[in-house]
């Protein structure tokens, strides 16, 4: 088909060209950037975690005395233990994706210039089976290492081992020999790395961002008031029954305290909602954005097929097809919106470098780009389908009618 | 003539009911969609002491080791340590100075019908309340001399008089709180200052104390911290941080009244750092800030960046709608260019014929604020319902609603301006003949 006559026409009617090219440009740019922060959040909603989270339920316990929690903390375990279904029980004092809390700056000697902020997981005897970590590389911790960890009231366990996860091995110790080497935490406690496990996600990872999402650090304890945490497991299905059986027995054993039990899955559902809505809100906001911008489509084409029913007219007088004045208005459009995707694509690119200058977002893939035209070009072409439809039944006498 | 003109407007968005609700619908939407999210960030972007904020300074040292110094770029610590904070506080350089932490108490009800319960507590010395003008409605703040005498009492918060004693004049009544008796000496007017900006460790919105105690008291009450701590070394927090540790877990603010004080009180904490170096309890050369309410908000950046992103993207969604809107506005007021002709001929100046235009716009202006308006509310309604601890801040206060109006009409009218001056220049002659 000849498009110089489109051109032609098109330079006449500059200024609502102009405005589709613009509107379609703008919508390009949003829907482009948009998309990508949607796919971001989507994939921040499957944040790996290696342990058996479907099979884990957890009870928080707070308010208990500390000066009992040494002779405390076993008997609750071993209640636990004792209800149907259960497989395992342990304590911590921070669970994936729960309330943040303790993160160190680790690095790899005093003098290193490297320090990445590490969540510090403490975990009781029985723990790394209870959670499921998945032991890349070394061993777990032995008996004697859990009882000869205590915190006496600081911060830093005073035992001499760690497990780390495989991300925080990897920016440490680059070449991978992190088994047998010291973690050193601040310029004075070091500990020995015993052990490499799969990612584990951080406390509050759904806020930190994803480079360091899986920087994490295991040290054994020995029975402290510091543990919180009651991790359970059992198989799926028997999740729920345990999970009230479990909050029962402990509000028998601790009257006074303050007990909250989930599920696990319940803990990831919580920490990504926020995450969640603003997936939501964005899709809303290109869903109407788009419909708009269709309309805006029909209504300025149907405008123009108006304008020229003459002309339209005088075209079938002369031997054109209805097909060749609906594939007419179709390029028409076709042509407008390239233009407009054009200028988008550029658009696009500068509002995503605004967006990571100001918002840490990563660089728009080009492939996002692609996708956006696509539906841009197909917006077009069903907008103006209405439009065209209509001009092709324009009848040429119209050409005869009042000069 | 205005009302001539109106009339003209209704008119001629009467005859092409579709195109007139489409424009409408689309300032609608455009409108809603970034009210909500400027609603949301207004809110949350708020000043919460105004009128004060601009005095009150938050000073910040840095007590660190030298590891991981870097001259010129490393931020001093965001919290005070206590040796630190007692210093500042005894030094009394500022005009008013308050240090403080975050805490909890068992709230154990003399009423039976009551369980204990937690609360969020703030423990402070007696500068706190008038300098962040806390207001009272029974009672008064404690004294400089209770802080000194670690006087067993407490202000308690207008919600928790509410539910203790019913709303009713507390003061002189004993509190029972983690086990000890406290004497009611005031109870406060409803104050909640948003973001939480003295201590945004707890959170940075909807967070309010229902207890105040004075710092020296709950020390002695060993009552529990609750808050940010960070540490060095091999120190160690927990519910009860020691005064001595290498720790920072408590908030010193201050009020400096003229410009003249603030740059004396910045000299002030360079000299006191170079005076702990030299006694060496610090190892860093001085690295200090002095930084006001709303400076001190920005650099912790309170307002979430999803929130600042939503705005944005809702604000490029308005500019889709209003391309939208001038496009369709010309394909009405071409449409009419043989109307627009006769009426030129009849001795209608371009000037008339173009406010005639622009009248048109301001009515779907107007239109589109309510329905933007009524998307607002349910986008806000919405926002409520999400699990934030801002969300439920996002209401709609008057400023904004006029705000949503201004937006509309104007952004119509703007939207107005291009197609009314191309159909203002219609060719009279031509038109009549083409008719």
């Amino acid at each position: 088909m000849d498009i110089a006559p489109i051109f032609a026409s098109l330079h006449k009617h500059r200024t609502p060209v102009a405005l589709i090219v613009l509107e379609i440009a703008l919508a390009c740019a949003v829907f482009c950037n948009a998309v990508f922060i949607i796919g971001q959040r989507v994939a921040e909603l499957g944040m790996s975690n290696a342990i058996a989270e479907s099979h884990l339920v957890v009870i928080s316990v707070n308010g208990s005395n500390p000066d009992t929690a040494r002779a405390d903390i076993p008997r609750n375990l071993a209640a636990l233990r004792g209800i149907p279904g259960v497989t395992g029980a342990a304590v911590m004092t921070s669970i994936p994706f729960g309330q943040s809390a303790g993160v160190d700056g680790v690095s790899t000697g005093p003098d290193s210039q490297v320090h990445p902020g590490a969540s510090r997981y403490m975990l009781g005897e029985g723990g790394p089976r209870v959670l499921g970590l998945r032991l890349l590389k070394g061993r777990f911790f032995g008996p004697g290492e859990y009882a000869d960890s205590t915190l006496r009231g600081g911060m830093m366990p005073n035992g001499h081992v760690v497990i780390i996860t495989q991300s925080l091995a990897q920016r440490l110790w680059p070449s991978g020999h992190a088994l047998g080497q010291q973690l050193w935490v601040g310029s004075e406690k070091h500990y020995a790395v015993i052990g490499v496990t799969a990612d584990v996600a951080r406390p509050g990872s759904s806020s930190i961002g994803r480079g360091s999402a899986h920087y994490a650090v295991f040290f054994p304890l020995a029975p402290d008031p510091a543990f919180t945490q009651y991790v359970v497991r059992s198989a799926p299905q028997n999740r729920q029954r345990v999970l009230h059986a479990a909050e029962a027995k402990l509000h028998t054993l601790a009257p006074n305290m303050v007990i909250k039990g989930q599920t696990f899955a319940q803990i990831r559902d919580q920490a990504f909602t926020a995450t969640r809505s603003m997936a939501w809100v964005l899709v809303l906001v290109c869903l109407v954005m788009l419909t708009v911008t269709a309309f805006g489509i029909v209504g300025l084409s149907s405008f123009w097929v108006r304008q020229r029913r003459r002309q339209i007219g005088i075209r079938r007088a002369i031997g054109a097809t209805r097909a060749n004045i609906l594939r007419y208005f179709q390029t028409e459009n076709f042509l407008i919106v390239s233009l407009g995707i054009a200028l988008g694509m550029v658009l696009s690119w500068g509002v995503n470098l605004y967006l990571m200058k100001h918002y840490e977002l990563p660089r728009l893939p080009w492939h996002y780009l692609p996708v956006g035209a696509l539906t841009l070009w197909l917006i077009g072409q069903l907008a103006a389908l209405g439009p065209a439809l209509h001009a092709s039944r324009v009848p040429p006498v119209v050409a005869t009618r009042s000069v | 003539m205005f009302g001539y003109y109106l009339d003209l407007a209704l008119r001629s968005l009467k005859r092409n009911k579709a195109l007139t609700v489409l424009m409408i619908l689309a300032i609608a939407v455009g409108v809603g969609a970034s009210m909500t999210t400027l609603t949301v960030l207004h809110v949350l972007s708020g000043d919460p002491v105004p009128g004060r904020s601009a005095h009150l300074y938050y000073p910040q040292l840095d007590p660190r080791p030298m590891q991981g110094y870097q001259p010129g770029e490393t931020q001093p610590m965001r919290q005070v340590t206590w040796i630190d904070g007692m210093n500042l506080l005894h030094a009394g350089r500022a005009d008013r100075q308050a240090l403080m932490t975050g805490g909890r108490v068992a709230v154990q009800p003399e009423n039976a019908t009551l369980d204990a319960f937690y609360s969020d507590a703030r423990y402070t010395t007696s500068g706190f309340f008038p300098m962040f003008g806390v207001p009272f409605r029974y009672g008064h703040p404690w004294s400089a001399s209770d802080d000194e005498s670690h006087a067993r009492v407490v202000v308690i918060s207008a919600e928790l008089n509410n539910k203790l004693f019913g709303g009713r004049d507390s003061t002189g009544q004993t509190l029972r709180l983690s086990g000890r008796s406290m004497r009611i000496v005031g109870v406060l007017r409803d104050w909640r200052p948003n973001p939480h900006f003295y201590d945004l460790t707890r959170g940075s919105y909807n967070e309010h104390e229902g207890v105040f105690v004075p710092l020296s008291t709950s020390q002695d009450l060993n009552f529990d911290h609750m808050g940010g701590m960070s540490c060095w070394g091999n120190a160690g927090g927990g519910l009860h941080p020691s005064h001595t540790s290498t720790c920072v877990w408590l908030q010193f603010w201050v009020q400096l009244n003229s410009p003249a004080k603030v740059a004396a009180y910045k000299s002030f904490l360079v000299h006191y750092s170079e005076q702990q170096k030299a006694l060496g309890r610090f190892e860093r050369p001085p690295n200090v800030r002095l930084r006001n309410v709303m400076q001190w908000l920005d650099y912790n950046m309170v307002v979430p960046g999803d929130v600042r992103l939503q705005t944005w993207l809702s604000f490029g969604f308005l500019l889709v709608c209003l391309v939208n809107t001038v496009g369709l506005m010309l394909a009405k007021f071409m449409r009419r260019a043989g109307e627009l002709g006769v009426r030129r001929a009849l001795g209608a100046s371009r000037r008339a014929l173009f406010a005639q235009l622009l009248m048109e716009s301001g009515v779907l202006g107007l239109a589109g604020g309510f329905g933007g308006l009524l998307l607002t509310f349910f986008g806000l309604w919405l926002v409520r319902r999400q699990p934030d601890g801002y969300a439920a801040l996002a209401h709609l206060d008057p400023t904004m609603l006029l705000v949503t109006f201004v937006l509309a009409i104007g952004a119509s009218l703007l939207a107005g301006v291009l197609p009314a001056s191309r159909a203002c220049r219609v060719t009279p002659a031509l038109q009549l003949k083409g008719n």
